[in-house]
C-alpha cells in the first residue's frame, strides 16, 4: 500500500480545498444527526399528548436541518470531487510528460492498446480513489463515531445488539468485492482483447478482404465474444449476492430492533421515539457500512493500478540526457563519425553491427547499400538516438552523441524514416510538422523540392487537404514526399534518407535529387537505398554485409572492386543492354 | 502551426461536434428504443419472468413498513411480546424469501443482457467486415473500434440493470401507494406534496446532465483518439522534438475534458442535496400533519412509522435516478451511434444471383473504364487494356498516376464510375466478390502484418494451408534464410504491425502469403520495393515457374524488374499513353523511353 502514498504529491498541491472539503463533511454530518434525535423528541411529544405548536416547531427544525445539511453537502462535492478530477488532470498530464520520454523500443514491443488501457482504466480506478474513495472515507468514520456515540448514549445494550450485523456485512461487501475483482481483472483482460482484435481487424482490413477471410475472422471475433459473455456471468453469479446480503443484514438489524426494542418499550425501558430515532440511524448507517467494504476495495484497485502505472513510470529510458550532456552545445554543424561501434537488439539477439568506424565529413553525402535485413535503417537510427549504441562511439563535430541535448541533436536531422507516419491532419500542419511557424513560403519550397507541389495541385483542398488516418488517402509515393517535405521543412543540418524513394518513379526521384543537391550544398546526407540510380553520386558509398561495412568507396571505385556493390549494379541493368555489351 | 487543430477525427475545437456524438431530440429517444427492444424480443420469456418476479419482490419490500406499523399498534403498544415474536419471525420470511426472489432476478437478467450485446456486438462486427473501403478511408479506425467495443459495452448496462431497475422501482412505488393509499390517503396526500417540486428538480437535473455528459463523452473521445494517434507516432513527435509541443496541445485537450466533468459535478452536487431535502421535507410534513392526527387521536403511532419508512423508500429510486439516468443516457447515444454503424450502407453488394467462374483462367479486361474517389475528381480515365491468360503485363507510370487505383477496381476495393472490367468476359459485378478474390492474391502497397506469429501472418489463420506450403512460399521469396535464423523460426512472435522486423523483411512476409494462397491471378503492387535487388532477381527467377499460365499484373518503378513483361502499360495522370513490349516501347521513343534513359544514364558495366 505504500504506494499510494506516492499520491500525496497530488493531494499536497490541492491542499486548502481538500481540508476545506473534510471541514465541511463535519459540519454536515454533525447537522444531519440532528434530524433522527429531533424525530424522537417529536414521536416521544406525542405520546406524551403534547401540543401541536410544538410538533410543528420539530418539524419545521427537521426540515432546517436537512437544508443546512444538505448545502453542505453540495459543498463537499464541489471541494473534494472537483479535487479529483484535478488530480486525474495532474495524473494522465504526468502520464503523457512520461510517455514522450520513453524510448523507441518501448514502443516497439508494446501495443497502443495496452498503453490506452493504462491511459483510460488505470487512471481511471486511481481518479476513484483520490475522490469519492476519500470522501466516503472520511464521511464513514465521522458519521460512525458520531451516530454510535449518540446511540450509545441511548441504549448500549440495544445499539450493540443491532449494530452486531453491521461488521458482517462490511465484511462481505470486502470478501465479495475482492472476488468480484478477481474477475473483473479477467474480464477486462477479454475486453482488451476483444478491442485488440477489432483495431488490428479494421487496420488490416484491406488484406482481410483480399483474401477472403472475413468469415473466419468473425469467427474467432465470436469466440472471443463468448469467452467474454462467459467471463461476465462467472462474475454475475458472485456479484448477484450482493444485493440480497444487503437487504437480508440490514433488514435483520431493523427486525432486531422492532423485536428487542419493543420489548424494551413494553418493559419500559425504551421510548417509541427512541426506536424511530434508531431506526432513521440504522438508515444513516447503512450505506456508509456498504462503503466501507467497497473503498477497502476501491485502495486495493487502486494501488493495482498504482503498480501498472508504475511499470510504466519505471520503464527504463534508454535514451536520455545524462551527466555528459552539455547543455552549452546549442548548434551543431554536421560531420558525423562512428568510432568502433557494435549494436544489437537484445542480449541473446545477434550483432546488427560489429565494430563500425565510419566518418561522414560536414557537407558529404553517404549512401548505405545492402541487403534487407543488413541493419541500414538500425544504423541510422544510432545517429538520431532512436537506439544507443551497444559499445563504442559515434561523434558528431567531434562531440560524443551523448554529450549533445537530445533536442538540439534531433531538431538538427531531418530524418524521413523508411515506413511514413503522417498524422490526420492537414498536409500543410503535416509538412510544417516540425517548424514553429506557420510559413507558406517555407511550405511551397519544400513541396517543390520534394515535388510534392504537382499532385497537390490537382488536390481540390490543395495543402488544407485533411488526410486520413497514417495518409491513407494518398498514394504511397505521394505519402512519402510529403514526409520528405517534413524533414526538409527543419532546414537540418543532417538529412537522412532512409529508402524514402522506394516508392517514387524514377523520374519523380531523379528530379528530387537534383533539387536536393542544391538544398543539401553544405548539409550532411546519409541515403540508404536499394537503387544504384539514387546512390551512384554520393561521396561515399559503404555496403553493409553481416554487420561490417564490406566495401567503401565512390561509385567508381566499387565498380573497380567488382564486389557485392559491382553485383548489384550489374543485376540492376537491363538484360538487352547486358547482351548488346556482349 | 495550430496547436488545437489535429485531425479530422471531429477535434477540431472543442466545441464543433462530432457529427457521430450529436443527440437527437426525444421523438427520435423512443424509435431508438424501439429498436433496442426488438433486440429482446429473442428472450422475451426471460423478460416475462423478470416482471412477475420484480412484482414479488417489489411487494415484499413494500409490506414490511405496513408489518412494522402492526408490530408497534397492535404488539408493542399492548404489550404483546408473543405477537411481537411472530411479527419479527413474519418479517423475517420476507426477508429471505425477497432475497432469493432477488438472486434469481439479478442474474437472469444479467444473463439476458449478456446474450443481447453478444447478439449485437458479432452482428455489427460482421457488418463492418461487410463495409466497402469507401467508409474505412474516411473513419477513423478509433472511432470504430469504440463501436463494437465500448459502446455496445454501454448497452449491457441498459439491458441489464437499467430496464429491470426501472421496472422495479415503478413496481416499487405502485406498492408504496397502494399500502399508503390503504392505510392513510390525506397523510398520504400531503406527505406527496413534496412530489412536484421533485418532479420539476429531477427534470431540470435530467435536462442539465443530458448537456453535460454530452460534452464530457465528446471530450473524452477527443482525448483518447489524441492519444492513441500520438501514440502510434510517437518515434515522429521524438524525431521532430516535439515533445514540449505535444504536452501543450494534451493539456489543452486534458483541460477540456477535466473542465467538461467539473461542470458535470456541479449538477450532482445541487441534486443529490435536493433530493434529501424533499425527503425530509416530507418527513416533516408527516410529523406535522400525521403528529396532529395522532393527538387528535384520528390516527395511530404506527402508521406515522410506516410513513416514515415509506417516504425513505419512495425517495430512493429517486435518488439513484442521476445513475440510472446517466445508464439510459450513455446508453441511448451509443445505441445512435451503433445502428448509424449497422444502417451504413457502404457496402459493395453481391449480385443477388453471382455468375459463377467455372475453370477460371485469368483473362482480364478493362473497357473504358473511368473511377474518382471524390466525385468528379477522376483519377482513371477511359482505361482500356486487356491481359490474356498466362501472361504477365506490367504498369508503370508517376507517382499518383493511379496505379494502385487501377488494381483497388479489379479486386472490387471500390467500383468503377463508367465503363466496366471483365474477368474471363464476365463483369466483375455479376460475380460474387469473395469467388473474385478467392482467384486473385494481391501484394498490397502498404504492407500490413498482424500481431501473432510469422506462420500466421502467411496463412492468415486459413488452416487449409499446409506448413509445407508456407514454407515453400517463403522460401519461393527469399524469407526462408531470415526466418530460420529467428530462434523460434515460423512460430516467432510478430508484434503490432511487425514492428520488430526490417521493412524489407515484413514486405517478403507479405509476398509469401500472397503466393501461400495458389492465386490464379497474382497481382504485384511494388511488392518488392523495399528489397534488395539480388533477392529481388531471386525472386522473379522463383515465381516464373510458379507463373506459368497464370496471370499477372505487376507494378514497379525498377524497370529492371518488370523488362520482360508480355505488355508493358505506361500510365500517366490517369490514362494510358503507351502500351507494348519493353522493345516496341522504347522504339517509340515515348514516355517509356524516357524513363529508361534517366534510370539507365551514366551507368554502364565496365
Ligand atoms: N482512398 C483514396 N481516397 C481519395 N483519393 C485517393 C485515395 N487513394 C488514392 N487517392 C488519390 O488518387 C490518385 C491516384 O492514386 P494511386 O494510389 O492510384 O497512385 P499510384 O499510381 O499507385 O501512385 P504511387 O506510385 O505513388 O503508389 C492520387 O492522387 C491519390 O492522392
Ligand atoms: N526492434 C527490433 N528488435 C529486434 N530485432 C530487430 C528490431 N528491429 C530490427 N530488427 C532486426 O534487425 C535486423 C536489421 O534490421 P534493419 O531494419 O536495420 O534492416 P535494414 O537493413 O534496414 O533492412 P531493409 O532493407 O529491409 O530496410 C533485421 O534482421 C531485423 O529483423
Ligand atoms: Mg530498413
Amino acid at each position: 500500500m505504500n504506494r499510494l502514498f506516492t499520491l500525496n504529491k497530488y493531494f499536497k498541491r490541492n491542499k486548502g480545498r481538500l481540508s476545506l472539503g473534510v471541514l465541511f463533511i463535519l459540519i454536515s454530518d454533525f447537522t444531519q444527526v440532528f434530524i433522527p434525535l429531533m424525530l424522537k423528541d417529536s414521536i416521544d411529544a406525542l405520546q406524551a399528548n403534547a401540543s401541536s405548536d410544538l410538533i410543528i416547531r420539530y418539524a419545521i427544525i427537521i426540515f432546517a436541518l436537512a437544508v443546512v445539511s444538505g448545502f453542505f453537502r453540495y459543498m463537499i462535492r464541489q471541494t473534494i470531487i472537483v479535487v479529483s478530477r484535478k488530480i486525474e488532470f495532474d495524473l494522465r498530464q504526468d502520464f503523457w510528460t512520461h510517455l514522450l520520454k520513453l524510448s523507441h523500443r518501448y514502443f516497439q514491443n508494446t501495443s497502443t492498446g495496452n498503453i490506452m488501457a493504462h491511459a483510460t482504466n488505470d487512471i481511471a480506478a486511481v481518479r476513484m480513489y483520490v475522490g469519492p474513495a476519500v470522501m466516503y472515507s472520511i464521511d464513514t468514520a465521522i458519521k460512525f463515531l458520531i451516530v454510535i456515540t449518540i446511540m450509545l448514549s441511548i441504549n448500549p445494550t440495544l445499539t450493540a445488539i443491532i449494530l452486531l450485523p453491521l461488521p458482517i456485512l462490511s465484511f462481505f461487501v470486502y470478501k465479495l468485492s475482492k472476488k468480484i475483482h478477481k474477475k473483473f481483472t479477467l474480464i477486462q483482460e477479454t475486453f482488451s482483447d476483444i478491442t485488440t482484435m477489432a483495431q488490428e481487424n479494421f487496420s488490416g482490413i484491406r488484406i482481410i478482404k483480399s483474401y477472403v477471410r472475413e468469415a473466419f475472422e468473425i469467427e474467432k471475433f465470436a469466440k472471443e465474444s463468448s469467452e467474454y459473455r462467459k467471463r461476465n456471468m462467472d462474475k454475475i453469479k458472485i456479484q448477484a449476492f450482493f444485493m440480497p446480503l444487503l437487504f437480508l443484514i440490514t433488514g435483520t438489524s431493523i427486525i432486531l430492533l422492532i423485536l428487542i426494542g419493543g420489548n424494551m418499550v413494553i418493559d419500559n425501558q425504551l421510548t417509541l421515539g427512541d426506536i424511530a430515532a434508531f431506526l432513521f440511524f440504522l438508515g444513516m448507517l447503512i450505506w456508509p457500512t456498504i462503503a466501507f467494504g467497497w473503498v477497502a476495495n476501491i485502495v486495493q484497485q487502486a494501488d493495482a493500478s498504482l503498480k501498472r502505472l508504475h511499470t510504466i513510470y519505471d520503464e527504463k529510458i534508454e535514451v536520455k540526457e545524462s551527466k555528459e550532456t552539455d547543455k552549452s552545445i546549442e548548434e551543431i554543424e554536421g560531420s558525423i563519425k562512428f568510432e568502433k561501434v557494435s549494436f544489437k537488439y537484445g542480449d541473446e539477439l545477434p550483432d546488427i553491427l560489429t565494430n563500425v568506424t565510419l566518418e561522414i565529413p560536414k557537407g558529404s553525402t553517404l549512401a548505405i547499400v545492402g541487403h534487407t535485413g543488413v541493419g541500414k535503417t538500425s544504423m541510422i537510427n544510432l545517429v538520431s538516438r532512436l537506439f544507443d549504441v551497444t559499445s563504442g562511439n559515434i561523434f558528431i563535430d567531434g562531440k560524443n552523441i551523448k554529450s549533445i541535448p537530445l533536442n538540439v541533436l534531433r531538431k538538427n536531422i531531418g530524418m524521413v524514416p523508411q515506413e511514413t507516419f503522417l498524422f490526420s491532419d492537414t498536409l500543410e500542419n503535416n509538412i510544417l510538422y516540425g517548424v514553429e511557424n506557420k510559413n507558406k513560403e517555407l511550405l511551397n519550397k519544400v513541396a517543390n523540392i520534394s515535388q510534392l507541389d504537382k499532385d497537390v495541385n490537382q488536390f481540390s483542398e490543395k495543402y488544407n487537404t485533411v488526410l486520413g488516418e497514417r495518409g491513407i488517402t494518398l498514394s504511397g509515393g505521394q505519402k512519402q514526399r510529403t514526409s520528405i517535405a517534413r524533414a526538409l521543412a527543419i532546414n537540418p543540418k543532417i538529412l537522412i534518407l532512409d529508402d524514402s524513394f522506394s516508392a517514387v518513379d524514377t523520374k519523380t526521384e531523379e528530379e528530387i535529387l537534383i533539387k536536393l543537391k542544391e538544398f543539401m550544398k553544405d548539409r550532411t546526407s546519409i541515403i540508404i537505398s536499394h537503387r544504384i540510380s539514387t546512390v551512384k553520386d554520393a561521396d561515399n558509398i559503404i555496403v553493409l554485409d553481416n554487420g561490417v561495412i564490406a566495401e567503401q568507396g565512390k561509385h567508381n571505385e566499387l565498380i573497380d572492386v567488382g564486389g557485392i556493390y559491382y553485383d548489384i549494379h550489374y543485376k540492376q541493368l537491363l538484360e538487352d543492354e547486358l547482351q548488346r555489351e556482349g | 502551426m495550430s496547436c488545437n487543430v489535429r485531425g479530422s477525427g471531429g477535434n477540431n475545437s472543442a466545441k464543433s461536434q462530432n457529427p457521430d456524438d450529436e443527440i437527437l431530440g426525444k421523438a427520435y429517444d423512443s424509435k431508438l428504443m424501439k429498436r433496442l427492444l426488438s433486440y429482446v424480443k429473442p428472450y422475451k420469456k426471460y423478460v416475462v419472468a423478470a416482471i412477475f418476479v420484480n412484482i414479488v419482490v417489489a411487494a415484499l419490500g413494500a409490506i414490511r413498513p405496513y408489518l412494522t406499523k402492526i408490530a408497534i399498534d397492535d404488539y408493542i403498544v399492548n404489550s404483546n411480546y408473543d405477537g411481537l415474536v411472530t411479527i419479527s419471525a413474519i418479517l423475517f420470511g420476507t426477508l429471505i424469501f425477497q432475497a432469493i426472489a432477488q438472486y434469481f432476478l439479478t442474474y437472469y437478467t444479467q444473463l439476458m443482457g449478456q446474450n443481447i450485446i453478444y447478439d449485437l456486438r458479432v452482428k455489427l462486427f460482421a457488418h463492418v467486415q461487410k463495409l466497402a473501403l469507401k467508409y474505412f478511408d474516411k473513419t477513423p479506425i478509433g472511432r470504430i473500434v469504440t463501436r463494437v467495443t465500448n459502446d455496445v459495452e454501454s448497452l449491457n448496462e441498459l439491458f441489464a440493470s437499467g430496464i429491470v431497475m426501472i421496472f422495479s422501482d415503478i413496481f416499487i412505488i405502485i406498492w408504496i401507494l397502494i399500502f399508503m393509499f390503504a392505510m392513510e390517503w390525506e397523510l398520504t396526500l400531503v406527505s406527496l406534496s413534496v412530489l412536484p417540486f421533485l418532479i420539476y428538480a429531477t427534470f431540470l437535473f435530467r435536462r442539465k446532465v443530458r448537456e453535460s455528459y454530452r460534452d464530457v463523452r465528446f471530450q473524452l473521445a477527443r482525448l483518447n483518439s489524441y492519444m492513441q494517434e500520438h501514440i502510434t507516432g510517437m518515434s515522429i513527435i521524438q524525431l521532430f522534438s516535439k515533445e514540449k509541443k505535444e504536452k501543450t496541445n494534451f493539456a489543452e485537450i486534458n483541460d477540456a475534458h477535466k473542465i467538461a466533468n467539473i461542470n458535470s459535478i456541479f449538477y450532482f452536487a445541487v441534486f443529490f442535496p435536493i433530493v434529501e431535502m424533499l425527503s425530509s421535507g416530507a418527513v416533516a410534513l408527516i410529523i406535522w400533519y400525521g403528529g396532529g392526527n395522532v393527538i387528535q387521536g384520528t390516527m395511530t403511532i404506527g402508521v406515522l412509522f410506516a410513513f416514515i419508512q415509506y417516504t425513505e423508500m419512495f425517495f430512493r429510486p429517486i435518488r439513484d435516478l442521476s445513475e440510472k439516468y446517466n445508464i439510459m443516457q450513455t446508453a441511448m447515444a451509443s445505441s445512435e451511434r451503433i445502428f448509424k454503424l449497422l444502417d451504413n450502407d457502404t457496402i459493395i453488394e453481391n449480385p443477388t444471383s453471382p455468375k459463377a467462374i467455372n475453370n477460371f483462367t485469368g483473362n482480364v479486361d478493362f473497357k473504358n473504364v473511368w473511377f474518382a474517389y471524390n466525385k468528379e475528381e477522376y483519377v482513371l480515365k477511359d482505361i482500356s487494356f486487356s491481359v490474356n491468360t498466362g501472361e504477365t503485363v506490367a504498369i508503370v507510370g508517376a507517382t499518383g498516376a493511379g496505379k494502385s487505383s487501377i488494381i483497388n477496381l479489379l479486386n472490387r476495393f471500390y467500383d468503377v464510375n463508367k465503363g466496366s472490367i471483365l474477368v474471363d468476359g464476365i463483369d466483375i459485378r455479376d460475380i460474387s466478390k469473395e469467388d473474385l478474390r478467392n482467384h486473385i492474391s494481391i501484394v498490397l502497397q502498404d504492407v500490413f502484418l498482424f500481431s501473432g506469429t510469422i506462420a500466421s501472418n502467411i496463412n492468415l489463420g486459413d488452416s487449409s494451408i499446409t506448413e509445407e506450403q508456407i514454407i515453400n512460399a517463403s522460401k519461393t521469396v527469399g524469407a526462408h534464410g531470415f526466418i530460420s535464423k529467428l530462434p523460434e523460426k515460423y512460430n516467432a512472435v510478430v508484434k503490432e504491425k511487425g514492428a520488430t522486423l526490417s521493412v524489407g523483411q515484413k514486405q517478403l512476409i507479405s509476398f509469401a502469403r500472397a503466393l501461400a494462397f495458389n492465386p490464379q491471378i497474382l497481382i504485384l503492387d511494388e511488392a518488392t520495393s523495399s528489397v534488395d535487388t539480388e533477392t529481388e532477381i531471386l525472386i522473379q527467377k522463383a515465381i516464373e515457374k510458379l507463373l506459368k499460365g497464370r496471370t499477372s499484373i505487376v507494378i514497379a518503378h525498377r524497370l529492371s524488374t518488370i523488362q520482360n513483361s508480355d505488355k508493358i502499360i505506361v500510365l500517366h495522370k490517369g490514362e494510358i499513353k503507351e502500351v507494348g513490349t519493353h522493345q516496341q516501347l522504347l522504339s517509340k521513343k515515348g514516355i517509356y523511353f524516357k524513363l529508361y534513359q534517366l534510370q539507365y544514364k551514366d551507368q554502364e558495366v565496365k
